[in-house]
C-alpha cells in the first residue's frame, strides 16, 4: 500500500516547501490548486479499496472545488483587487524554507509517536499531515495581505483532509462532503470581505489594520 | 581491474564530457559545433605554450591548478562507476572524496585571491559562498543514501542504489538524484547558476577566478573542472542508473554510458534554460538541500 501513495506524499511536502518559498501570489494560487489535485488523487488510492464509488465522488469534488473552483475565484478577488503581484512577507523566503524544513522534522518526530485508532496507509501520512496544517498556518502568520491568509486557510484545511483520509473509513461520508462545502462558503466569503476591504482601505494587507480604531 | 579501468576511463574520458555537452549545445542552435575532442586540443595546446606570471603573485598562484588536478585523480580513485566499485574503498570514503573536491576549490580560490584583482576576489566571494550552500545538499545527498543503504562506503552505498533506495522508496532515490543534479550544475559553473561562454562580464563566477591563469596553468584549470565535471555526473549516473548485474564490467560501462547521458542532459538544460538571477542562485541551492534533507527524513 505505502509505496504507491508514499511518490503523492512526497510531492505534497514539496508544494508546501514551494509554498513557503514562492514570492509570486499567482504562483500561489496555482501550487495551492495543484495540491487540491493532489488531494484529490491521493483520497482515490486510499479509498478506492474499500468503496469504489465514495472514493470517486470524494475524490472528484476535491478536484473540483479545490483544483478548479477556488484558484478561479482567488484569481478574480486577486484581479479584482488590482494589487501588487508580490507575497510581501514578514518571514523571507529562503527562511521561511528552512522553517519548513524544521517543522518537517518536528511533524516526522511527533508523526512517529502518534498513536492512532486504525493504522495509517502510510507512515508517512500523518506526518505529511501535520505538516501541511503548520505550513498553512504558517502562511497566515508569515504573510501580509488578506489573500494569502485565505490560501494559508485553505493550506490549513488541506491537511485536515489529509489527516482525515489516514483515518478516513471511519468517518461518515457526509461529515467529509459537509467539510467541503463549507470550505466552499468559507472561500466564497472572504473572497467578498477581501473586495470590501479593498473598496474601504484601497490596499488589503493585514498589518495595517492593526491601526484600525472604531 | 575493473576499479583500475574504470579510472583509467575517468582520466582519459574526462574532457570528452565538456565536448559532447557543446555539441549538444550548438545542435540545438542549429550549429555544426566544434568537434568533441576540441577540449584535448585545447588542453594540449596551452600545454605547449610558456606562462606568464605577474609579479604580485607568490607560489600560491602556481599551486592552485596543481592542486585542483592532484585532488582531481586522488578523487577518481575513490570514486566508483555505479556498481563498479572504486580503486579503494573505505568506510566513511565518501568524506574524504567530497573534502578533496573542497581542497581544489579551497586552492583555486586562494590562487584567485592571490592575484590581488578585485574582479577575482569577487568571483572567489561569490564561488565559496555559493559552495557553502552546495555543499550540504550533496552531503545530505550522501547522508540518505549512506542511510538507506546501511553501508558507509562510497562503493558500498551505490552498489546497493537499486536494491535499498529505488526499490523500497522511489521518491528518496528520485530527491537525491535531484539534488544531485542541481548540485552538479552548481558546482560545474553550468547554465542555471553561471554561463560558462562568459569571459567578460560582471555575472560570472567561475570564469573570473581563472583569468590569470596561462599557458599550462590554465591547461591544468581545464583538466582539473573537467575531472569534478566527471566525479559529480559519476555520482548523479550512479544513482540514476541503477543497473547492478553484478557484473562490474558490465555495470562500469553503463554508468560510463550514463555520464554521457548526463553531459547531453546538462547541454539540453543549458539551451532550454536562462542564467538565473545572482539572487535567484542562493535559492535553488537551499531547494536542492532541502530536497536532500526531505530524502533523509523520508529514509526509514
Amino acid at each position: 500500500m505505502g509505496w504507491e501513495i508514499d511518490p503523492i506524499l512526497v510531492a505534497l511536502v514539496l508544494v508546501n516547501l514551494l509554498l513557503l518559498g514562492a514570492s509570486r501570489l499567482a504562483s500561489c494560487v496555482r501550487l495551492v490548486a495543484v495540491q487540491g489535485v493532489l488531494l484529490g488523487v491521493l483520497a482515490l488510492l486510499v479509498q478506492v479499496g474499500w468503496s469504489p464509488w465514495r472514493a470517486v465522488l470524494l475524490a472528484g469534488g476535491s478536484v473540483l472545488l479545490k483544483g478548479i473552483v477556488f484558484p478561479r475565484l482567488l484569481w478574480k478577488a486577486l484581479r479584482g483587487a488590482e494589487i501588487r503581484r508580490e507575497m510581501e512577507p514578514y518571514v523571507g523566503y529562503t527562511l521561511s524554507v528552512l522553517l519548513g524544513l524544521g517543522m518537517l522534522g518536528l511533524t516526522v518526530w511527533v508523526g512517529g509517536r502518534l498513536r492512532l485508532p486504525v493504522p495509517a496507509a502510510s507512515h508517512l501520512l500523518v506526518p505529511v499531515a501535520l505538516f501541511t496544517m503548520l505550513t498553512g498556518l504558517f502562511l497566515i502568520i508569515a504573510r501580509k495581505k488578506a489573500i494569502t491568509q485565505v490560501l494559508g486557510y485553505l493550506v490549513l484545511e488541506n491537511g485536515i483532509v489529509t489527516f482525515g483520509i489516514a483515518l478516513s473509513h471511519e468517518a461518515p461520508l457526509s461529515v467529509e462532503l459537509g467539510v467541503l462545502l463549507d470550505v466552499f462558503v468559507a472561500v466564497l466569503v472572504m473572497g467578498i470581505i477581501i473586495h470590501n476591504i479593498r473598496e474601504d482601505f484601497d490596499h488589503i494587507d493585514a498589518d495595517r489594520l492593526v491601526s484600525l480604531k472604531d | 581491474m575493473p576499479s583500475a579501468a574504470g579510472m583509467l576511463a575517468g582520466l582519459v574520458l574526462a574532457p570528452l564530457l565538456l565536448g559532447v555537452t557543446n555539441r549538444v549545445k550548438a545542435w540545438f542552435a542549429g550549429r555544426h559545433g566544434q568537434p568533441l575532442l576540441q577540449p584535448y586540443r585545447d588542453i594540449a595546446r596551452l600545454m605547449r605554450k610558456g606562462a606568464v606570471y605577474s609579479p604580485t603573485t607568490t607560489w600560491v598562484f602556481r599551486a592552485g591548478p596543481l592542486v585542483s588536478v592532484a585532488a582531481g585523480i586522488v578523487a577518481l580513485v575513490l570514486l566508483p562507476l555505479g556498481g563498479s566499485r572504486a580503486l579503494m574503498t573505505f568506510s566513511g570514503d565518501f568524506m574524504l572524496l567530497f573534502y578533496l573536491l573542497g581542497t581544489a576549490r579551497f586552492f583555486v580560490v586562494l590562487a584567485a585571491l592571490d592575484t590581488g584583482s578585485a574582479f577575482e576576489g569577487m568571483g572567489a566571494s561569490r564561488e565559496v559562498a555559493f559552495s557553502a550552500l552546495a555543499e550540504p545538499a550533496l552531503l545530505l545527498a550522501m547522508a540518505a543514501l549512506v542511510r538507506a543503504t546501511g553501508t558507509r562506503s562510497l562503493s558500498g552505498a551505490m552498489g546497493k542504489v537499486w536494491s535499498d533506495v529505488w526499490v523500497p522508496s522511489m521518491p528518496v532515490a528520485v530527491l537525491v538524484a535531484s539534488a544531485l543534479a542541481v548540485v552538479l550544475l552548481a558546482e560545474n559553473a553550468r547554465i542555471p547558476f553561471d554561463d560558462p561562454n562568459t569571459h567578460l562580464e560582471l555575472t560570472m563566477i567561475h570564469e573570473v577566478m581563472v583569468l590569470d591563469h596561462s599557458g599550462p596553468d590554465f591547461g591544468l584549470v581545464l583538466y582539473g573542472s573537467a575531472l569534478k565535471g566527471w566525479i559529480f555526473a559519476g555520482l548523479l549516473a550512479g544513482v540514476l542508473v541503477p543497473v547492478r548485474t553484478g557484473n562490474p564490467w558490465l555495470d562500469g560501462a553503463v554508468t560510463v554510458a550514463g555520464i554521457f547521458a548526463v553531459a547531453v542532459g546538462v547541454g539540453v538544460v543549458e539551451s532550454s534554460m536562462a542564467r538565473l538571477r545572482l539572487i535567484r542562485v542562493p535559492q535553488l541551492l537551499v531547494g536542492a538541500g532541502v530536497m536532500a534533507a526531505l530524502a533523509v527524513l523520508l529514509v526509514r
